[in-house]
């Protein structure tokens, strides 16, 4: 009962921004809204690998990159040159095939959004899968390196490939047509409706997640935090569940790349940046943790923030800022503090030089 | 039941157990005593696959445990109660008991129900607290808890690894009664102690474990008469000498 009240105000809450923003005439807020929505996508996947099954990834930028190129690459990149191969040809039969004109008017030959999108993702699911075999038996600081390599080896093939477009990154990405009369795109015209898909998709991202958070996988996903030893004396297959709830997590994580791309009809290599990770690590860490709504609230206030630009040029260092922050101070989240108490402690902290527990 | 033969395991260059020889029948509680660093919390992660052999041979039920991972022993009926409880504090009292059936996730929501039910019965505060985070109850709790949660996996065989460690002597009383009410329902029983004395007034049999290798074996009233084992386990070189 309780999990359906808060859904149903969030959902409350989603179309209250919206209407408040054409009410008040500021729907170009709502463009913002949408991208930390996709942003939002990500960071809630992450906070169950990190605060439910206590590991850490410090590479999911690159499975976000991953989707997004991807998808922008197969969507944009013509094949005409390789009209003749079988693979082309195979595609083509397969229906998985569009043609149209290029911005010079020459013929283009690309793969539909959809066809691409799928890729996308199970390519990401697939190199979750084999990086995370190995990678999942690491703990603490080993597994937050090995990520944390992860990142930056998708971040330069992004930055070396003239496939990905370098240091341009992919530019004019077409929408990507959900259904008929509903497109995933910038823009003005397709505003609100963008709005909503945006918010519709990391809603069905929270209730797929607190399901499984309340599941017999939650619990075991639970006490491999608690003892990785006492669960696999339990029974858990401990190695198995945390590659299950990884891949799960870079799916998601591919998903918003995907579709934030098409949206903003293009992606960087910005995008695919360690600091990128570091980001979302920090966002799942201010919302506490363990707590889908407190990372899910945190991501929309500090992305949302970040892209209006209130953090100008100094955005990566307040990012930075507030992981110290809260490992000083708040180690629960930010939604849990106790103001009056910290403030009691905070000189005691300066003096003792840190938390003792 | 459980049969180990020349069972050699320990930690890298580093053998804790050498040639160890022992075997557990249906039905009893055997019981393997000594000092610190004896061997015997090596012995039962070894078993339970936490560590990996050397060498030697572990069977239980006609099965070599030594290939399996430690994860898929309890689904063939031998489950751990590690040492220091090792109760999943964040997570309810109910949850840690669901946990534990783990194992049984397949056999429907009747059974679990069953099972449920059939530990609240045998640890009524239990059912008190079902709702309360496990790291909210005391230790004799937590003890309780763990050994709840390890008969959710309806096992043949529960390996306990120090139930008495940091209770109270009223609360071990208890813990060792119920070990004796588990045998007389038909479970068996493999009880590791350094608490010698109760633990061979409750055992059928005993082994006596130092620096890794059994010295001393048999029926527990014999091992409690034993002047060996009472000099060094049982405190009373003065009175008896």
């Amino acid at each position: 009962m309780k999990r359906i009240i808060a859904l149903l105000v969030a959902c409350l809450l989603v179309i209250a921004v919206e209407l408040l923003c054409s009410w008040t005439g500021t729907l170009y807020y709502l463009t913002q809204m949408t991208m930390s929505a996709y942003y939002s996508l990500l960071i809630i996947g992450l906070c169950v690998v990190m605060g439910y099954a206590g590991q850490i990834s410090l590479g999911h930028a690159g499975f976000f990159a991953i989707g997004g190129y991807l998808s922008a690459a197969l969507t944009t990149r013509n094949l005409l040159l390789f009209h003749d191969s079988l693979l082309v040809r195979g595609l083509d039969f397969a229906g998985l095939l569009v043609t149209g004109k290029d911005i010079y008017g020459g013929a283009l030959v690309v793969v539909t959004p959809w066809a691409a999108c799928l890729f996308a993702v199970l390519v990401a699911a697939t190199i979750a899968f084999l990086i995370g075999i190995p990678v999942l038996k690491l703990k603490g600081h080993y597994l937050a390196m090995a990520t944390l390599g992860f990142g930056i080896i998708i971040y330069r093939l992004a930055l070396a490939s003239s496939y990905f477009g370098g240091a341009d990154g992919i530019s004019a990405v077409r929408p990507f047509p959900l259904c008929p009369g509903l497109s995933v795109s910038g823009g003005p015209s397709t505003r609100v409706e963008n709005y909503y898909i945006a918010w519709g998709l990391v809603l069905l991202g929270v209730i797929l997640l607190r399901n499984l958070i309340n599941s017999r996988i939650g619990r075991a996903l639970r006490a491999i935090h608690g003892s990785e030893e006492a669960a696999e004396s339990m029974g858990v297959d401990t190695a198995r569940y945390k590659l299950y709830i990884f891949v799960l997590s870079a799916v998601l994580a591919a998903i918003a790349g995907v579709f934030l791309t098409h949206y903003n009809g293009g992606i960087g290599p910005s995008e695919a940046s360690v600091m990128k990770s570091v980001r979302y690590v920090a966002i799942v860490a201010v919302g506490g943790m363990a707590h889908l709504w407190g990372a899910l609230t945190m991501s929309i206030v500090l992305n949302f923030l970040s892209l209006r630009g209130v953090f100008g040029t100094y955005d990566d260092a307040i990012f930075g800022t507030i992981l110290i922050l809260i490992m000083l101070f708040a180690p629960e989240g930010i939604l849990r503090i106790n103001v009056g108490q910290k403030l009691l402690s905070l000189g005691g902290v300066f003096k003792k030089g840190g938390r003792k527990d | 039941m459980l049969r180990i033969r020349n069972l050699e395991a320990g930690y890298g260059k580093l053998k804790v157990l050498k040639h160890i020889s022992m075997h557990v029948d249906a039905g009893e509680i055997v019981t393997i005593i000594g000092a610190n660093g004896a061997g015997k919390t090596t012995l039962l992660s070894t078993i339970a696959g936490l560590v990996k052999a050397a060498s030697g041979e572990i069977a239980f039920k006609g099965k070599d445990l030594r290939t399996l991972a430690a994860s898929s022993i309890p689904a063939l009926g031998c489950v751990m109660v590690p040492e220091g409880r090792q109760v999943f504090a964040s997570m309810s009292v109910e949850e840690n008991l669901l946990l534990g059936g783990h194992v049984v996730r397949n056999q429907g929501k009747q059974v679990l129900e069953e099972l449920l039910g059939h530990q609240y019965d045998l640890f009524p505060i239990l059912r008190e607290r079902k709702g309360q985070l496990a790291g909210t109850l005391s230790g004799g709790e937590q003890q309780m808890l763990a050994m709840a949660r390890a008969l959710m996996a309806r096992p043949s065989l529960v390996m306990m690894d120090e139930p008495s460690t940091g209770l109270a002597p009223l609360i071990v009383k208890g813990i060792f009664e119920v070990i004796v009410r588990l045998r007389d329902e038909g479970n068996t029983v493999l009880l590791v102690e350094q608490n010698a004395k109760a633990a061979l007034a409750i055992a059928d049999r005993g082994y006596v474990l130092e620096t890794g290798k059994v010295i001393v074996q048999g029926p527990a009233q014999d091992l409690l008469g034993n002047r060996d084992v009472q000099r060094a386990y049982l405190g009373r070189e003065k009175i008896e000498v």
